[in-house]
């Protein structure tokens, strides 16, 4: 009897091998038959990057819980499986495959910065799942249409939008206080040199007489600016537009200070609007000019000011740039699965992403759109304030037209060759 | 190149002042960290690759102590000592292990060294950027000489380096422990024959380096963003600093840090856009030229 119990019959083996190969053969099928749909999340969470992924993963993990709370998906529940990339595009792309192929992952959150991001997308265009790209801002990821994958999106901000904002809100105030002598300083490696670049090319559009006399290009991570601070201090300029961010911004502007650099230059940063990069500078000056990241005040809706609420208490710092991306990223993807019934395929799911008019907290107007013709969203905020020492850090937002951006990122592209 | 500009600089009171400031300040906070590491190299004969976790450990235990106390001698006492007694620990538990083994071990274990400490600085002190903020003394407008600008802090934390390093090379040159330390660098048998503990003596070396490290960092952190991994930007430049000056001379990285220094702040003004290059190639030149750094002892 008991070896009867223990022996197993040829019919179970042949039933068990079957049942095996079935569910090897097919991964999407045995994932669609699971409770729980599997997100993978690719992105930095070690290094001097690290608050890109924790911040990123914060906002996911937010997004899930209320969604899952509320019943989730049909029944099925939503749970984020994160890895750390190190910051490195080969990593990047590793673990993207590790995560669809061994993990179980039936949907692809990609929050790595823009070089991971790239190396990520080459992934899913072999490996069909969908993926939204949530943190990567750099423009020719999806305005190039060779880089066109059908179930890859963008949701984050674009380069080119920023471009065109800043150029439009710096040219107003260039022209008013007739600020001629322009200089730049951001970190010497692609994003810097390409966000600059775009800035300049859209203000000197607007604003024909102004004029770069001086660029300087400091490293990436580099720990101090005092040889950049005082070549400004040489240089004279009355203007200034830096692309520096992150814990770079925060040295740049507390050394500067010293030097009251502020006080005698009209300064526009591209990323001072983000809460804990304000947040952490101690004398945070006055009256600089930044670019909209996120504000718990912009848009003002009640939502975004809950969201903030939530996002801190679980973060203990206010959300960055990267949470409210992220956030919407997991509303777009819940309000596709709903529209599935839960259904992972990727190619349903993209159809149903694809233009999608989403209403959200975080939208300018109603919703925020992911463009069909290119796979980004626009209807995002990007206006641009000014700065004041206490919390919340910028003030005065001024609204850029959509429509504008949109006009002057045809032309962009038209130039570039991308349409 | 714009040496147009460099010339109209040097010709310029104002500009040659902002700059050597520039330099000096640049340059004397590298010295600290690089003679932290030459100190180890000389005695103990290894490269300390984790160094710059010292460095970060002084900047995060001086914002905690600043946090709590408000006062920025606690937080320089604290983030240095805190430096100081972390690396003791390192040197016991770990780098003693892996002493007379390859450089290719003590590598992999500095590197997992500096893995592990940025983790542990990401679950203690949390992954966004932080920063000291500048002490109310220090809160005032640049001091003007010549018609160039120095920021009164900077002043502060020249002195506090030229003393550090005074400090140092009194204690190494002018006291008992201090020939004890120079006799364990050349023949540490006889040091242990002589009934002295050698182990102690090691630690207390190593330790001293990485208060030096941690005092770095502790000066830095009013003025520099505070993140995890953030000691790796500095280990790169200390490391050329020693090579330059020559490895295990202390006085060979003060002159290899003030020259960094000037070179980076005169290079940002007629070379801006080689000024990582320039660093790197006086490297390559004192290299040719003299193979065991400026200062560093030949090779027999």
């Amino acid at each position: 009897m008991s070896e009867n119990r223990g022996a197993i019959g040829r019919r179970m083996l042949l039933g068990g091998a079957a049942a095996g190969t079935a569910m090897l053969a097919m991964p999407h099928v045995a994932g669609a038959q699971a409770k729980v749909i599997r997100v993978g999340m690719p992105t930095t969470l070690s290094g001097r990057i690290a608050i890109l992924g924790t911040s990123s993963r914060t906002a996911i993990r937010y997004a899930f819980s209320r969604i899952n709370e509320a019943g989730g998906i049909g029944g099925r529940t939503l749970e984020v499986v994160d890895r750390d990339t190190k910051g490195r595009p080969d990593e990047a792309a590793k673990i993207t495959r590790d995560l669809i192929n061994n993990d179980g992952c039936e949907i692809l959150i990609d929050a790595e910065s823009s070089a991971g991001s790239f190396a990520v997308h080459e992934v899913v265009r072999d490996i069909p799942v969908l993926c939204l790209h949530t943190n990567s801002e750099t423009s020719s990821l999806t305005a190039d249409p060779k880089m066109l994958v059908k179930h890859a999106f963008r949701c984050a901000r674009q380069g080119v939008h920023d471009a065109v904002a800043g150029g439009v809100y710096a040219s107003a105030i260039s022209k008013e206080r007739g600020l001629k002598r322009w200089m730049t300083c951001s970190p010497d490696y692609a994003f810097g040199r390409d966000n600059t670049a775009e800035f300049l090319i859209f203000a000197k559009k607007f604003d024909p007489g102004i004029e770069v006399v001086d660029q300087i290009w400091p490293r990436l991570f580099a720990p101090d600016y005092t040889e950049n601070i005082t070549k400004i201090l040489q240089v004279k300029p009355q203007a200034m537009y830096s692309a520096l961010w992150g814990g770079d911004l925060v040295s740049f502007v507390e050394q500067a200070n010293l030097y009251r650099l502020f006080g005698n230059l009209t300064f526009f940063s591209s990323s001072l609007g983000d809460p804990p990069v304000a947040s952490a500078i101690k004398q945070l000056p006055q009256g600089i000019h930044t670019a909209y990241r996120y504000n718990r005040n912009y848009p003002a809706k009640p939502a975004n000011v809950a969201f903030a609420d939530d996002f801190t208490k679980l973060a203990k710092h206010e959300p960055t740039n990267w949470a409210w991306q992220n956030y919407v990223a997991c509303e777009f993807i819940a309000e596709a699965l709903r529209r599935t019934n839960g259904r992972t395929d990727p190619t349903a799911l993209s159809n149903e992403i694809s233009g999608m008019e989403l209403k959200t907290a975080f939208a300018v107007d109603e919703a925020i759109t992911m463009r069909a013709s290119d796979h980004t969203i626009i209807g995002y905020p990007v206006p641009w304030g000014i700065t004041i020492p206490a919390a919340p850090y910028v003030k005065d937002f001024v609204p850029v037209d959509w429509a504008q951006i949109l006009e002057m990122e045809q032309e962009w592209k038209k130039d570039k060759g991308f349409a | 190149m714009n040496l147009e500009v460099l010339a109209g600089c040097l010709a310029s009171g104002a500009c040659v002042v902002t700059q050597i400031s520039s330099g000096l300040i640049v340059g004397m906070l590298l010295f600290l960290v690089a003679s932290g590491l030459s100190l180890i190299f000389g005695v103990l004969g290894i490269v300390n690759f984790a160094h710059g976790a010292f460095y970060m450990a002084g900047a995060y235990f001086a914002l905690l102590a600043y946090e709590q106390t408000a006062s920025f001698t606690a937080a320089l006492a604290f983030g240095a000592l805190a430096a100081g007694v972390i690396g003791v620990a390192f040197e016991r538990f770990i780098m003693s292990r892996v002493y007379g083994h390859d450089v290719l071990m003590q590598l992999l274990v500095c590197y997992a060294a500096i893995l592990i400490f940025d983790d542990l600085v990401k679950i203690l002190f949390g992954a966004d950027y932080k920063l000291m903020g500048m002490p109310d003394a220090f809160a005032t407008a640049p001091i003007q000489i010549a018609g160039g600008f120095v920021p009164s802090y900077y002043i502060f934390m020249l002195v506090m380096a030229l003393a550090a390093g005074l400090g140092l090379w009194l204690g190494i040159n002018k006291t008992r422990i201090g020939k004890i330390i120079r006799a364990l660098a050349i023949n540490p048998q006889m040091v242990g024959a002589l009934g002295i503990n050698t182990k102690l003596l090691y630690a207390g070396v190593f330790g001293l380096g990485c208060v030096l490290a941690g005092l770095a960092g502790a000066l830095a952190a009013p003025v520099r963003s505070l993140t995890p991994g953030m000691g790796l930007s500095v280990l790169i430049e200390s490391f050329i600093v020693t090579v330059i000056g020559g490895m295990g001379s202390i006085p060979g990285a003060l002159v290899a840090a003030l020259l960094i220094g000037l070179t980076r702040s005169f290079g940002a003004i007629g070379f801006p856009l080689f000024v990582d290059g320039l660093m790197f190639g006086l490297m390559a030149l004192v290299l040719v030229v003299r193979p065991s750094g400026l200062l560093g002892a030949k090779a027999s």
